[in-house]
């Protein structure tokens, strides 16, 4: 489903990704995990089109199609989903406006119908309170004054509207709390696990991994894929630390 | 075909037409070019003017002669030759295309952007024969503008063209005009008073609450007045009414120069609401070609607890020169100003408000939002004036500006001017560029580039926005994000 062959890319011109390549086939889970700065997030920005992260050499395809060609919204349209690890602040914006605007521009460039002003609502209420979100936030401007927990299950509510076919979540366990880190686990399982979806998980930590079983673990350091496993290995670095994996 | 070339084709056709039209159909409806008394006299003996109007139209036309342009402003104002302009042109003396086909195809897209319905868009480009079939297509059919006429009458409501109103209410024209703006107040306001066109005369008396949005829009759309245009509006002890001036669709118009008056008049109690879409043509992307638009609003809030709020989305025109302001004289008197400036490409804005406090207990609200792309200048100015004998006043000032670009330029000039103590003043600017973090991530959710930009330019400019009426607001929304096209990237 996502393929990235030997994949390098920079920013401002300093090399961060050296060649990564993986493969997350239809109907798994890939964790990517790994130390501060082994490029993660530049590989999760690169995935969903972000100016100022150049692509070097190698490439990804997203269901036979190349990825790297297309515009970010393209990517939208696709069925990519980008989880951020911090949700961007649209000040007088509200969700559902934004989340309608966008969902309908991503129906148009499909040439599927938009939805009206009710059926949206009725989603994302649907979508909200599966998340244990109280559907009145969505009334707010796009991420104004959400707690950094409140955005990330935020995230989670956009990723249910928008249903995508793969979904790249950036550290999406960062700053929630146990109850907030098993609401999230639910909403992946629930919204992005079938048979004909796809997902890579970053994460530094094992912890959301008890909620989302990943079918494949990799390593990222320097820009390169260190390691493979299954989750047993995302159970190792937990107990041993990077450093230690390593040796 | 590149844009210059198109613009050359259709001056030209347009230089073509309006002289066959001038030698033709309307040879004595147009004032031969340059401006003396003769114009003046030319102008209001067209317009069928009582003596006393004539003698106010020569007595500012006569000051106007000893004044000079104004440089304090942060524009660049080409030389203008006030001698090689028409002054006063028969309603029909727009451009005159055959079909909508003639019509430059970028304002074509623009209009179709905005959802105008065709026979509007006839209207709007001065299509040859539109004006009957729109008015019947505006108002569904002519009863329907008979009933909204029918409607105000009852009401007690006058509004009319102020040249019917000359004619019609000589004493409350000649009561009210100029008492707001002063023939000499400055040199655009004085020209307008010596040679204004037409306008709008709207009177709401004691205790009505005007039963509709009185729009410009509806006064049939046949009389040619942007260039000089008057606006007189008189509220009555308790009176509410809310008036919308200005279009969303791109207006030609081959006058460079306009110079419009708005002068409101508010008694006890009265609370009137402008609110204006302005579009005029901007110019080419190198600047060329666009209206300059001097403008002077100001309101005289004479009665106690009298308010008055302009709303105004300036998008159009090259040189915008406008700062709607309130004199707020009566005690506990409210005035607002809420703003949002958008320049592309080469246009200059130098725009903003004055809130003059002179009643005690009186309160002003500015919220100014600035715009600015391509190469544009765009600049806030503002005065807070509080008199000695204004106790207890209240003004809350936000400015903020937004950047789109690096080539552009955003700025701020208050001025504050306290002579009372008891006054409580607030000020807040802020000025920043578009992120490129709320870009991307509009953009990571699904829309392109244009739409993001337009999203996050409406999200900042919210706050004045939902000042307009709905229908007005929906369309200043759309407006905003057609304006900024092609801005980033």
């Amino acid at each position: 489903m996502l393929h990235i062959e030997d994949l390098h890319a920079t920013v401002a011109d300093k090399p961060i990704l050296n060649g990564v390549s993986l493969d997350v086939p239809a109907g798994e889970v890939h964790a990517i995990m790994g130390p501060n700065g082994s490029g993660k997030s530049t590989l999760a920005y690169v995935l969903a089109g972000r100016p100022g992260y150049e692509v070097s050499e190698g490439g990804a395809t997203f269901n036979g199609r190349d990825l790297l060609a297309m515009e970010p919204h393209e990517r939208a349209a696709a069925g990519l989903f980008l989880g951020f690890q911090y949700p961007v602040e649209i000040p007088g914006i509200s969700y559902l406006q934004f989340l309608r605007e966008s969902l309908n521009s991503q129906r148009r460039s499909r040439g599927e119908a938009e939805l009206g002003g009710g059926e949206f609502i009725k989603l994302a209420k649907s979508q909200a309170a599966l998340l244990g979100m109280d559907a009145e936030m969505l009334k707010r401007p796009v991420n104004v004054g959400f707690s950094g927990g409140e955005k990330k299950r935020a995230e989670m509510v956009q990723m249910g509207i928008m249903s995508p076919k793969f979904a790249v979540l950036d550290e999406t366990d960062s700053g929630l709390d146990i109850d907030a880190l098993k609401a999230v686990g639910a909403g992946i399982n629930r919204i992005m696990r079938a048979p004909d979806k796809g997902v890579l998980l970053i994460t530094h930590y094992q912890r959301l991994l008890d909620y989302v079983e990943p079918d494949k673990v990799h390593v990222l350091r320097s820009g390169r894929i260190e390691r493979s496993g299954g989750p047993e290995l995302a159970l190792e670095l937990e107990r041993e630390g990077y450093a230690e994996a390593e040796a | 075909m590149n844009e210059v070339v198109k613009n050359r084709e259709l001056k030209e056709k347009i230089s073509q037409d309006y002289e066959w039209g001038f030698s033709t159909e309307i040879e004595q409806e147009f004032a031969p070019k340059g401006l003396n008394e003769d114009t003046v006299r030319f102008i209001s003996s067209k317009k069928n003017e009582p003596e006393w109007m004539l003698d106010w139209r020569l007595k500012a036309y006569r000051a106007w002669l000893e004044m000079e342009e104004v440089s304090w402003a942060k524009l660049d104002i080409p030389a203008i030759d006030y001698q090689d302009a028409y002054y006063y042109a028969a309603p029909k003396a727009k451009p005159k295309l055959a079909s909508l086909d003639e019509l430059d195809p970028e304002i074509r897209r623009t209009y179709e952007k905005l959802g105008i319905p065709i026979e509007e868009q006839k209207v709007l480009a001065g299509v040859e024969g539109a004006a009957k079939v729109a008015v019947d297509a505006v108002f569904d059919s002519v009863s329907v503008a008979t009933t909204f006429r029918e409607e105000l009458k009852k009401a007690g409501v006058i509004f009319l063209s102020i040249s019917e109103a000359i004619r019609e209410y000589p004493e409350l024209v000649q009561k009210y005009l100029g008492s707001v703006v002063p023939q000499r107040d400055n040199y655009f306001a004085c020209l307008n008073s010596a040679v204004f066109s037409d306008g709008t005369f709207v009177y709401v008396p004691e205790g009505v609450r005007c039963p509709m949005e009185l729009s410009t829009y509806f006064r049939i759309n046949a009389e040619n007045t942007g260039q000089f245009e008057r606006t007189l509006i008189v509220a009555d002890k308790g009176a509410y009414v809310s008036y919308l001036e200005g279009c969303t669709a791109p207006m030609r118009d081959e006058n460079q120069l306009h110079a419009a008056v708005v002068e409101i008049f508010a008694h006890e109690d009265a609370e009137v609401k402008y609110s204006t879409v302005q579009n005029w043509y901007p110019g080419d992307k190198e600047g060329r070609g666009g209206i300059f638009n001097f403008v002077t609003k100001r309101a005289l809030c004479s009665g106690d607890r009298s308010k008055v709020s302009w709303t105004q989305i300036e998008t159009g025109s090259a040189i915008t020169w406008k700062y709607p302001s309130c004199i707020l004289k009566g005690d506990g008197s409210v005035g607002e100003f809420y703003s949002v400036a958008l320049t592309n490409n080469r246009q200059q804005a130098d725009t903003g408000t004055k809130m003059i406090h002179i009643g005690a207990n009186t309160r002003s609200t500015i919220v100014s939002k600035g715009i600015s792309a391509g190469r544009s200048n765009n600049t806030y100015r503002g005065l807070v004036r509080v008199l000695p004998r204004a106790e207890n006043v209240r003004n809350f000032t936000q400015c903020d500006s937004l950047l789109l670009g690096s080539e552009c330029g955003a700025h701020t000039v208050p001025y504050i001017e306290v002579k009372n103590p008891t006054a409580t003043i607030e000020h807040e600017a802020t000025t920043s560029k578009i992120s490129e973090d709320q870009l991307f991530y509009a953009m990571s959710r699904g829309l392109d580039q244009e739409a993001a930009v337009a999203l996050i330019v409406n999200g900042f400019a919210r706050e004045v926005l939902k000042q307009l009426p709905m229908e007005f607001a929906v369309e200043a929304q759309k407006l905003l994000g057609i304006s900024l096209e092609g801005s980033v990237g």
